[in-house]
């Protein structure tokens, strides 16, 4: 038989084996008839027929991984074709199901094809490539076809492993007819000819896997199982997997529930890059909320915001700034801020850098009577200290009072004025919140040029430094921008002008003028002037005398005054002089080169921005004291800027001050000071001092009396 | 920074405040393009920048195929024309320690320094006041030196090992994640390795020989090293204490 001859040249031409049951299936539909001799026949015959579908399918086979939809798909469903329809052998079906199948298909291609049988094993497959590649899905579909199928399946199956055992060298040829009769399987090996007849033992072996693919309660058929947990094995190859079939079955049974993704899943990492983005979005946004016209108008024509985007494009000219894009954020920060609160005037003051985080300070003054609630807490402490040592002295066995008296702490200007002029706004990044700093007192002033310390980023974080400084960080970064503004802003000569006051005195009388205005006659001075002497700059914030205050403060007259108010505790006057020179400074607007040198070194450079085009420069001046401090002026426009970490410079490195000596306990004094014990030789020469010594007083009074007696006679 | 992502690495690092002028800018493009022509290194990267009183210095630094060689270093001060320093030696950096101040901005500037110096003269022994000159070139070149042996910095996987010896850049270093680049382990020193030999074994067995050949920055004392987050996130400036 032609068909027989085709099914030899199948076999030995045949690369793999059986690829889905389906293939089976339709083989095996169309070989229903011809039992026995037809079981290898009809194969060959089916695949003739399936040979049309065979050469379309190379075209797909490359595509599809597993199964391959068949084209031709129509008709009904199973039935059984006549035998002559049995053409080629199963593996042109293998070959349509398109896995690595490029002999096979060719093999299959010079069969002759019979076009009726094609039909219904199309439809066959198309019902099985339906199913998809796994073979749960067409053990579903399998059990819905008639039970012929299945013994036509395990006949066929039986062919197949010969067939793919021959030429297989896969395992997932293997693995496929594993899949496709686990139970059969043994059968069909045992067997050395199918038997021709669907016979008692076939039958049985198709009651067995129809019983085995029952499902479940829980959806799920042994088969299956079976079956996935065999491909698991055959994939991963574990050893000794007899030992460890339980869990294999068991993670089998689990995989069920996970998404058929891979493994390792992508956690949506919340990386603070995203935050700060989060947050720095709101920046862009906050102009689009309120979409009236009139506000927009209002915005252009009063603003007090600075226009930081032009003093960047001049201190980027010196090689100064902080890159455009930070500059922008901050501009817009500014912007946030200038909305949010009542402010007059606004500046970018500059960038401090900290250990964790930086600051971007801020320069602000509020508008007239729009004096924003301070927190008082300097006051609150000093009531706190006055009511301890009240406390204190209610005791009825009054302790000793030690003599140490501290000095009395100097009162802070008051806001508006001297160090508190401006007050200062911080942020971490242009996005977050703005915080507000207290204001200086003269003794953080004083204490932090005692000290240096770098700036962590967080303003809660405690100083610890000796001398201990009062007050945490936002305290001592408040003192330390008030030295700097006071040590490196300045203007060019002219632009500011005092304030003329027509008859007032002031309360302090030598503290120097503090308060000044723009000079409207203002004409600018030539920035080659600029740079080339020093004196056409001067300062325009209050110097900080060495007490921690721009105007002097008397601390003599203010003890007193403690002292008549206090209940006398203190019998002893302060040991203070009681009279303490008064300290000055220079007065406003001095120029800058009067600035003292630190160990000949000038306190500023001047430089011009570029040498190649000297008309359109602009002249930058750079602090030596403060490094970081910059300001720059194209002949009108001037503006500082601080960019850096907050400290003076030194030449030497900072060393800690020592501590004090130990304080003396108590002055000695004759009644407390130890003296040994007189030892008992020293006793009783004391004694006998004393007896010899009444002894002569009272001869002596004898002596008198006699005397006087004679007298008398 | 290297000499061909110039701009880029300068936008980056604008953090800290300082950058360069346009004008120092597109010079510095140019004239390093001309340097790494004339000297033939495979790299010139700019050092940066040492503030001076009068003036500024630009330095540029010059790598060779080997980049642990001993790089040469060169300097301007108008980010046209560069000067060749002399290679740093210990003495000069023990002359230039007893120097203080800031740096005058010309190179020929030469600072005086008074020591007391015993001066034998036939049998007696003076001690005189010897006015030491030192030039402020030989100042820069320790400065120089020293300031690379402390934070000179290269990010692990940058830099490998050839089985000859010679040092490369990993041309498929793709940069750190953002994890690894949070701890002080991914970072080494870009200089001669002192410390790798005092590891003991057990670490030895963990490096990688191609890759971990430096000193790392863990065990820098003081742990000044402190990583400074960066609005991106991406970038890291390191601040050194």
């Amino acid at each position: 038989m032609e068909d027989l001859t085709a099914l030899k040249q199948e076999k030995e031409t045949q690369d793999s084996g059986e690829e889905d049951r389906p293939w089976e299936e339709m083989t095996i539909v169309s070989s229903q008839d011809p039992k026995p001799e037809l079981s290898e026949p009809p194969e060959s015959e089916q695949g003739l027929e399936t040979g049309p579908q065979a050469r379309s399918s190379p075209a797909r086979s490359p595509q599809s991984g597993g199964s391959t939809p068949l084209g031709d798909p129509a008709g009904p469903g199973v039935s059984s074709p006549p035998p002559p329809t049995q053409g080629p052998p199963s593996s042109p079906p293998l070959a349509l199901s398109g896995q690595d199948l490029a002999a096979p298909h060719q093999s299959h291609e010079t069969t002759s094809v019979i076009p009726e049988a094609g039909t219904p094993h199309s439809d066959h497959l198309k019902q099985s490539s339906d199913k998809g590649e796994s073979f749960p899905h067409q053990t579903y579909q399998s059990k819905e076809n008639d039970f012929q199928q299945f013994q036509q399946t395990s006949g066929h199956l039986y062919e197949r492993r010969d067939v793919s055992s021959k030429n297989s060298k896969q395992k997932e040829l293997r693995f496929d007819i594993f899949q496709e009769g686990d139970s059969n399987s043994n059968f069909d090996l045992d067997e050395a000819e199918p038997d021709p007849a669907p016979s008692v033992l076939e039958i049985a072996i198709q009651n067995a896997k129809a019983y085995l693919q029952t499902s479940s309660q829980s959806g799920l058929s042994l088969y299956d199982h079976l079956s996935n947990m065999l491909t698991k094995i055959l994939d991963e190859h574990p050893k000794n997997a007899v030992d460890i079939i339980e869990n294999i079955s068991r993670d089998v049974k689990m995989a069920h529930f996970s998404k058929k993704l891979d493994t390792l899943q992508n956690e949506n990492e919340m990386l603070p890059t995203y935050e700060i983005a989060e947050k720095q979005k709101a920046l862009f946004l906050q102009g689009t909320l309120e979409g009236a016209d009139q506000d927009l108008e209002d915005e252009i024509v009063e603003t007090s915001l600075p226009n930081v985007m032009e003093s960047a494009f001049y201190f980027e000219q010196a090689g100064v700034g902080l890159g455009t894009d930070e500059t922008y954020r901050i501009f817009l920060a500014l912007k946030q801020l200038t909305d949010t609160h009542p402010i007059q005037r606004c500046r970018f003051w500059g960038k401090i850098l900290g250990l964790e985080m930086n600051y971007i300070v801020a320069e602000v003054e509020f508008r007239e009577g729009e004096d924003e609630e301070e927190v008082e807490e300097e006051d609150v402490t000093e009531e706190r200290d006055d009511g301890e040592s009240e406390g204190e002295e209610d005791d009825e066995d009054e302790l000793p009072r030690s003599l140490y008296k501290a000095s009395q702490a100097l009162p802070k200007e008051e806001s508006r004025t001297g160090a508190n002029k401006y007050f200062y706004f911080v942020c971490n990044e242009p996005g977050s919140p703005w915080v507000r700093l207290p204001s200086v007192t003269p003794a953080q002033i004083v204490t932090a040029r005692k000290i240096k310390k770098f700036f962590t980023g967080r303003l809660d974080a405690p100083i610890a430094s000796y001398p201990p400084f009062p007050g945490n960080e936002s305290n001592y970064l408040r003192a330390q921008i008030a030295r700097i503004s006071a040590g490196t802003h300045v203007s060019p000569l002219g632009f500011y002008q005092f304030v003329e006051e027509e008859g007032e005195e002031e309360e302090e009388v030598e503290g120097g003028q503090d308060s000044f205005e723009e000079n409207p006659d203002f004409e600018g001075i030539q920035v080659i002037d600029l740079v080339e002497s020093l004196s056409n700059w001067v300062h325009h914030v209050q110097h900080i005398l060495p007490q921690g205050r721009c105007n002097w403060f008397n601390p003599i007259q203010k003890s007193e005054e403690e002292e008549d108010e206090e209940e006398e505790e203190e019998e002893e006057k302060e040991e203070e002089p009681d009279y303490t020179e008064q300290e000055v400074g220079p007065p406003l607007l001095t120029p800058i080169s009067e600035d003292l040198e630190i160990q000949n070194i000038p306190p500023w450079t001047t430089q011009l921005t570029s040498n190649l085009v000297p008309q359109y420069a602009t002249a930058v001046l750079r602090s030596n004291l403060w490094p970081g401090a910059y300001a720059f002026c194209n002949g009108k426009k001037f503006e500082n800027l601080y960019i850096g970490w907050g400290h003076k410079y030194s030449p030497d490195s900072y060393t800690p001050p020592v501590p004090p000596p130990v304080c003396q306990e108590y002055p000695g004094r004759p009644e407390i000071t130890e003296v040994d014990d007189p030892s008992v030789e020293e006793e009783r020469a004391f004694q006998a001092a004393q007896e010899a010594a009444a002894l002569q007083a009272q001869e002596s009074e004898e002596t008198d009396e006699d005397e006087d007696d004679d007298v008398d006679d | 920074m290297d000499a061909e992502s110039l701009l880029l690495s300068l936008e980056l690092a604008s953090g800290s405040g300082l950058g360069l002028s346009p004008d120092r800018r597109a010079s510095l493009l140019t004239s390093l393009l001309l340097v790494k022509r004339d000297y033939r290194y495979s790299r010139v990267l700019f050092w940066g920048r040492i503030l001076g009183l009068v003036a500024d210095y630009y330095i540029a630094q010059g790598l060779s195929e080997d980049h642990l060689a001993p790089r040469k270093t060169l300097y301007s001060l108008n980010c046209m024309e560069w000067s060749l320093l002399p290679p740093a030696t210990e003495e000069m950096v023990v002359q230039t320690a007893v120097v203080k101040g800031r740096f005058m901005g010309d190179p020929s500037h030469e600072y005086e320094h008074t020591e007391p110096q015993k001066v034998k003269e036939g049998d007696k022994v003076f001690e005189e006041e010897v006015v030491v000159r030192i030039k402020e070139e030989t100042r820069l070149v320790s400065i120089i030196d020293q300031i690379d042996k402390a934070v000179s910095i290269v990010p692990r996987g940058a830099l490998f090992k050839t089985p000859f010896g010679p040092i490369h850049v990993n041309r498929t270093f793709e940069g750190l994640s953002l994890s690894e680049a949070k701890k002080l382990s991914s970072y080494f020193h870009f200089r001669e390795p002192v410390e790798l030999k005092n590891k003991t074994l057990l670490e030895k067995a963990d490096l990688d020989p191609s890759l971990d050949f430096l000193d790392s920055l863990e065990h820098d004392i003081p742990k000044g090293v402190r990583p400074q987050n960066r609005r991106y996130g991406l970038t890291r400036q390191w601040h050194s204490g």
